[in-house]
């Protein structure tokens, strides 16, 4: 039997240095992002008083940090892991690198399914709100994919393109919902520019169950999406259906998706920038990539989100503004980068 | 054993491609599939690789091509098709490792017997100092090895190569069908290769099959097939087939000498 080359790492592992970093990464964010803002903290006070109190905070600083300041980055953190993971499952399946939850078109759908429900039906309980969510995504990736392939079959750029035309149709409708109901446009409208605004818990506990399941869900298919790298023929000659592998794919990336979308609003580019960093750093197979990103996403959005409460302090950006100004000249090199898909 | 009988495959709204193929090919023999473009050699390959539909039958040692699942026939038939997809950033073991899929469950992930198969494999054709490597990386030789240790890493009875010396130059070409040989002796192995080049099938495989427009035209030992009427009637090319130690070479000569 072959011996073990020493030098050669299992490619059946998970990159563990690579993971860690990521962590690393993630905690320190999330302490960042709590510390960052007008109250005074400093990053050992927070840590003093996140690991076991006694860090002599007084009672309303001890409020900023638990009411506040800790939902707001655990539902960044939960909403950029969620955009992350959709957007690397949507590239996989799809075996396309520009394809990212926000120029699919799902993003829209979801944005156009959620705002129905919160205009529609304003006593409705929130917690439907990822599901409405989900519908409208679904309709639009269905649409997109559909209209994708009857253009220019496995093209990058014309799966892309649909997903634009998608999100024009879905955001047109959407607006259209908003003005015949104008009393809801201020509170809908800062909704559809993405932001993380909490109140208290409340947003988390809707997303957590959502995140579990896809989470989970998309883990499990790691190593399915690598052998859909090979294309719907040599994975069927290997003996997987790729349209199940893709059709459930998809939904769990959908869901995501919706659950992201439900809670923040359309946050563009994180399911393009942040997979397609990690591609970079640790290689292309989704074994890795996939919780990677995950863990990578959700330091990404804390980030981002710090970003957009400081800048223009005491203003608040949108944080969709700052992952646009940073994703968008990013997908124009993905772009140029991946010229040979593109034909 | 592979029998195929009565097959039929029509593309949509055009032409069959194939007409009612029969032929069987023995446990442990190497057929030839020999025809212009457009023959059906690929189509055949595909269809016995159940990734096309059809009508007709094939049957493996009996059992009803129609009636196996994916992943079972995964196990027993591995394809390597003309121009595989090796997607740039994969390594060379992270490709090979994925023959071991149809032996996986669903969800599953490998074990350490699926990583020693595929280093197996590896080593079956030196690929062992490329395992790290990237397939961006490798020249058109090694891919072709490296496809083909995806192969012998699905431990499948039946392997499918279509057209394997495709794009190889003489030597490179000369060198994968060897390799298929020695392959053969070190596992037994059913083995149908997609050919163009008519010396090449003269020498390697123990039988030949000439397709022409979807049908079969001529079937038997290479002496029987590659001969200079068949090789005119079909290709429409003038030649000689001269018999060297043993293997047959297809000699192409100029019209107006003759």
């Amino acid at each position: 039997m072959a011996t073990v080359t020493p030098r050669l790492r299992d490619p059946t592992r998970l990159r563990w240095g690579w993971f860690l970093a990521a962590c690393a990464l993630l905690i320190a964010s999330a302490v960042a992002g709590i510390t960052v803002g007008p109250a005074g903290l400093t990053p050992g006070q927070v840590i003093g008083e996140l690991v076991g109190g006694g860090s002599g905070l007084s009672g309303t600083q001890q409020a900023i940090i638990w009411d506040i300041r800790l939902p707001r980055v655990v539902l960044g953190g939960l909403v950029g892991s969620l955009l992350s993971l959709a957007g690397a499952s949507y590239q996989g399946v799809f075996r396309n690198p520009l394809a990212d939850p926000y120029l699919l078109g799902v993003a829209a759908g979801g944005g156009l399914g959620a705002t129905a429900v919160i205009v529609l039906w304003p006593s409705a309980d929130t917690r439907l709100l990822p599901l409405a969510a989900f519908a409208g995504a679904l309709a639009a990736a269905a649409l997109t994919y559909a209209v994708g392939r009857s253009v220019g079959g496995r093209s990058a750029v014309s799966l892309i393109l649909a997903g634009v035309a998608v999100a024009a149709f879905f955001t047109a409708l959407q607006t259209f919902v908003l003005q015949r109901n104008s009393e809801t446009i201020r509170q809908v409208y800062s909704w559809i520019l993405g932001r993380l605004a909490t109140t208290g818990w409340q947003e988390v506990l809707v997303m957590v169950p959502y995140a579990l399941a896809c989470g989970a869900g998309l883990m499990l298919h790691r190593r399915l999406l690598d052998v859909l790298s090979v294309g719907d023929e040599e994975a069927e000659s290997l003996g997987v259906s790729s349209s199940r592998v893709r059709t459930t794919v998809v939904v769990l990336a959908t869901l995501a998706t919706a659950a992201a979308v439900a809670v923040s609003g359309l946050i563009a580019f994180v399911g393009l920038v942040v997979p397609h960093t990690v591609r970079l750093l640790v290689g292309t197979s989704y074994r890795s990539l996939i919780p990677i990103s995950a863990v990578a996403g959700g330091a990404f959005l804390i980030l981002a989100d710090m970003a957009a409460r400081t800048v223009l302090s005491p203003l608040e950006l949108p944080i969709g503004v700052i992952t646009a100004f940073i994703g968008a000249p990013f997908f124009m090199v993905v772009l140029r980068t991946s010229r040979r898909y593109v034909t | 054993m592979i029998s195929v009988e009565a097959l039929s495959i029509t593309y949509q709204a055009g032409q069959p491609v194939l007409r009612d193929v029969g032929l069987t090919v023995e446990e442990g023999e190497w057929l030839g599939l020999l025809g212009p473009n457009g023959a059906g050699k690929s189509t055949l390959l595909r269809a016995i690789a159940g990734l096309l539909p059809y009508r007709g039958t094939i049957r493996f040692d009996g059992a009803d091509n129609g009636s196996l699942r994916r992943r079972d026939r995964a196990r027993s038939v591995a394809l390597v098709p003309q121009e595989p997809v090796m997607p740039g950033g994969m390594t060379v073991i992270e490709y090979v490792l994925l023959g071991r899929t149809p032996h996986l469950p669903y969800l599953g992930s490998e074990g350490a017997a699926d990583l020693a198969q595929a280093r197996l494999a590896m080593d079956m054709l030196d690929l062992e100092p490329l395992a790290g490597r990237m397939l961006s990386q490798l020249s058109g030789g090694e891919r072709r090895r490296v496809a083909l240790a995806r192969a012998i890493c699905q431990q499948a009875d039946v392997l499918l190569l279509d057209e394997p010396t495709g794009a190889l130059d003489i030597g490179q070409g000369q060198k994968a069908l060897e390799l298929i040989a020695h392959l053969r002796s070190r596992r037994p192995m059913t083995i149908i290769t997609a050919m163009h080049d008519l010396t090449l099938a003269g020498q390697f495989p123990d039988r030949l099959t000439l397709l022409a427009e979807g049908r079969v035209v001529a079937d038997g030992p290479p002496a029987q097939v590659l001969t200079p009427e068949h090789i005119r009637a079909i290709y429409r090319a003038s030649v000689e087939v001269v018999n060297v130690n043993g293997g047959l070479a297809v000699v192409p000569m100029r019209t107006g000498t003759r």
